[in-house]
């Protein structure tokens, strides 16, 4: 059966596709139309609940909320691609290093992953502020510098199982360096691991972002995001419930179609890697 | 131990070293000169970085954390009060995590590819994507504003009796527990179905133990070593959950205090809850690898 076919079989990997599928043409879409522009303040119509005019209403400052909502995408999604770039570019490389050399490189790279455990993404993006100051930048930082360490390790242990192949045996027979071995033998065949990984690690990132703006660290005003939008929404509670509702269903069909996408993956891209059922 | 150093390194460099003047930093560019050759002098910035790590060390190692610059009362006692919150609630959130997280897994395997168990694996999924803060705000919501069972946050402090304080941090714990658990219950979950398929499982069924004398008394403990893995990288996230959680409920927690510090720009505070916060996470980390020791025997044959 064709790759396609499979996909489209694959339950969890057709949900997830289609959720994340829905978040990359919302944040792209959100470049040519918006309902409304974002950050278009309409007092007099503050607090409105859904209507045709306002599909899921307005907030405390008469902005449209399907309007942030849509913007709010594009942030996410900057998030995640750039914070799990990170991760990839420096982690895979180190990965890769440490299988490549073993010995004491080996060593301190896995040293380092260790180390870099005990800072998760939110303490270093506190301290990260505590210096900067708060903003967009500061939290993509912190939550690249976290997804190193997780790539790091998975690398190395996946480029290390492809080292002891007979394959590569037969490649450095060929006279073939550890550098040419590492990129036509090593990185094609953990590629499939790295893809599944990215894609949780990019949930991951949407979550931590979601958390840095709730607490003000992250994506600063006007620019929409779903996190503060949660905050925002939490001091109209009592008023206002409806407007916690829709950025953090936002959060959680993103994260959901991410993780449900990197579960199918890993059954189609790697058979031996699936879970059991 | 040298891992505790390396850290303690890094956070003198980052909050120490890298923004240059700490001084200039905290009174802001609006300063006078003389403000800041004040501070500098109190925070002994005069001396070269060197010695003020040393001093930083000689604290930590004494208690002797110096004065907090917005609070004026020395930080170690800070750390000491808020503690009082943030320690009950992620023991609470801990205990909470296990306990659903392994009556859920254990459940989902027994009852493996059967409506418990898609229904259980369905739910954590769920679980999994949402965020704990949303979760937070949704259980306000339900309990506080709707139900009236529970106050929308702050904390009465233990003084005013037991009962009200413990009140205060279940919400919280809830919030917190419930999206680990989440996660738990799935490796929990295919922990114990990788050890079903095992020979000696097949044996003692074939001896002619009941399917649940096996489960409680060969299954659960090999199974629990993944678990008790997942559950200390789990404590990290523990961690920083606190901290969004506390800002969610107002609770005058470590992650509270470190989130006002840094709107303070006060980094000696910063500083030190950092360090505990990474101290944390490595000791924790360092507990469960001689928990494997004692709960699987083999692998400390292993490593020896």
């Amino acid at each position: 059966m064709s790759f396609l076919r499979r996909a489209l079989r694959h339950k969890s990997f057709f949900i997830g596709g289609i959720l994340v599928a829905m978040l990359i043409l919302t944040a792209i879409g959100s470049f040519v139309w918006t309902p409304y522009p974002a950050a278009e303040l309409d007092i007099p119509n503050k607090l409105r609940l859904p209507s045709a005019a306002h599909w899921l209403g307005t907030d405390s400052l008469g902005r449209d909320i399907v309007s942030l909502l849509i913007v709010g995408a594009r942030n996410s999604i900057a998030v995640g691609v750039i914070a799990v770039g990170i991760g990839i570019a420096f982690g895979v490389a180190l990965g890769l290093l440490a299988a490549a050399r073993r010995g004491w490189v080996e060593e301190a790279v896995m040293r380092f992953a260790d180390f870099t455990f005990a800072f998760p993404a939110l303490l270093s993006a506190i301290m990260l502020t505590a210096i900067y100051g708060p903003g967009l930048v500061t939290s993509i930082v912190a939550i690249g510098i976290f997804n190193v360490p997780v790539f790091a390790r998975i690398t190395r242990a996946a480029a290390n199982t492809v080292w002891s192949r007979e394959f590569v045996l037969a490649a450095r027979a060929c006279g073939k360096g550890p550098l040419r071995i590492t990129i036509e033998h090593v990185l094609p065949n953990i590629a499939s691991i790295l893809i599944v990984q990215a894609t949780i690690q990019f949930a991951i990132a949407i979550l931590a972002e979601a958390a840095l703006s709730y607490l003000g660290l992250g994506t600063q005003p006007p620019q929409p995001s779903w996190g503060r939008m949660l905050n925002e929404a939490q001091q109209m509670l009592f008023s206002a419930p409806q407007l916690a509702l829709y950025p953090g269903a936002a959060i959680a069909l993103s994260v959901l179609g991410l993780n449900l996408m990197g579960d199918g993956l890993r059954d189609l891209l790697d058979p031996r890697l699936a879970r059991q059922r | 131990m040298a891992t505790l150093l390396v850290a303690s390194l890094v956070i003198f460099i980052v909050l120490d070293i890298l923004p240059g003047n700490a001084a200039d930093m905290m009174l802001g560019e609006s300063a006078t000169l003389e403000a800041k050759q004040a501070l500098s002098a109190r925070l002994g910035l005069d001396r070269p970085p060197a010695q003020r790590y040393a001093a930083w060390l000689k604290g930590l190692a004494s208690g002797e954390l110096g004065d907090s610059l917005s609070y004026s009362v020395p930080v170690a006692q800070l750390i000491r009060e808020r503690l009082q919150v943030t320690a009950p609630l992620a023991l609470m959130a801990m205990l909470l995590t296990a306990g659903l997280a392994l009556s859920l897994g254990i459940y989902a395997a027994s009852r493996h590819n059967k409506l418990g168990d898609v229904g259980v694996m369905g739910m954590s999924q769920i679980g999994i994507a949402i965020p704990n803060f949303w979760f937070a705000i949704i259980l306000i919501f339900v309990f506080a504003v709707k139900l009236q069972w529970f106050s929308a946050g702050g904390f009465p402090g233990w003084e005013d009796g037991f009962g009200e304080a413990f009140k205060a941090l279940i919400l919280p714990a809830v919030a917190l527990a419930v999206v680990q658990a989440a996660i738990l219950a799935r490796i929990t979950r295919s922990a114990v179905l990788d050890v079903l398929r095992e020979d000696f499982v097949r044996t003692a069924r074939a001896k002619g133990l009941s399917q649940r004398a096996v489960l409680w008394r060969h299954v659960l403990r090999n199974a629990f070593v993944p678990v008790l893995t997942v559950m200390g990288l789990q404590f990290a996230n523990l961690l920083t959950g606190t901290i969004v959680v506390e800002n969610v409920f107002s609770l005058p927690g470590l992650g509270r205090l470190i989130f006002q510090a840094i709107a303070n720009r006060d980094v000696i505070v910063v500083r030190n809850v950092v360090m505990l916060l990474a101290a944390a996470v490595i000791v924790i980390n360092f507990i469960v690898d001689v928990l494997y020791a004692v709960i699987d025997p083999r692998l400390k044959a292993h490593s020896a």
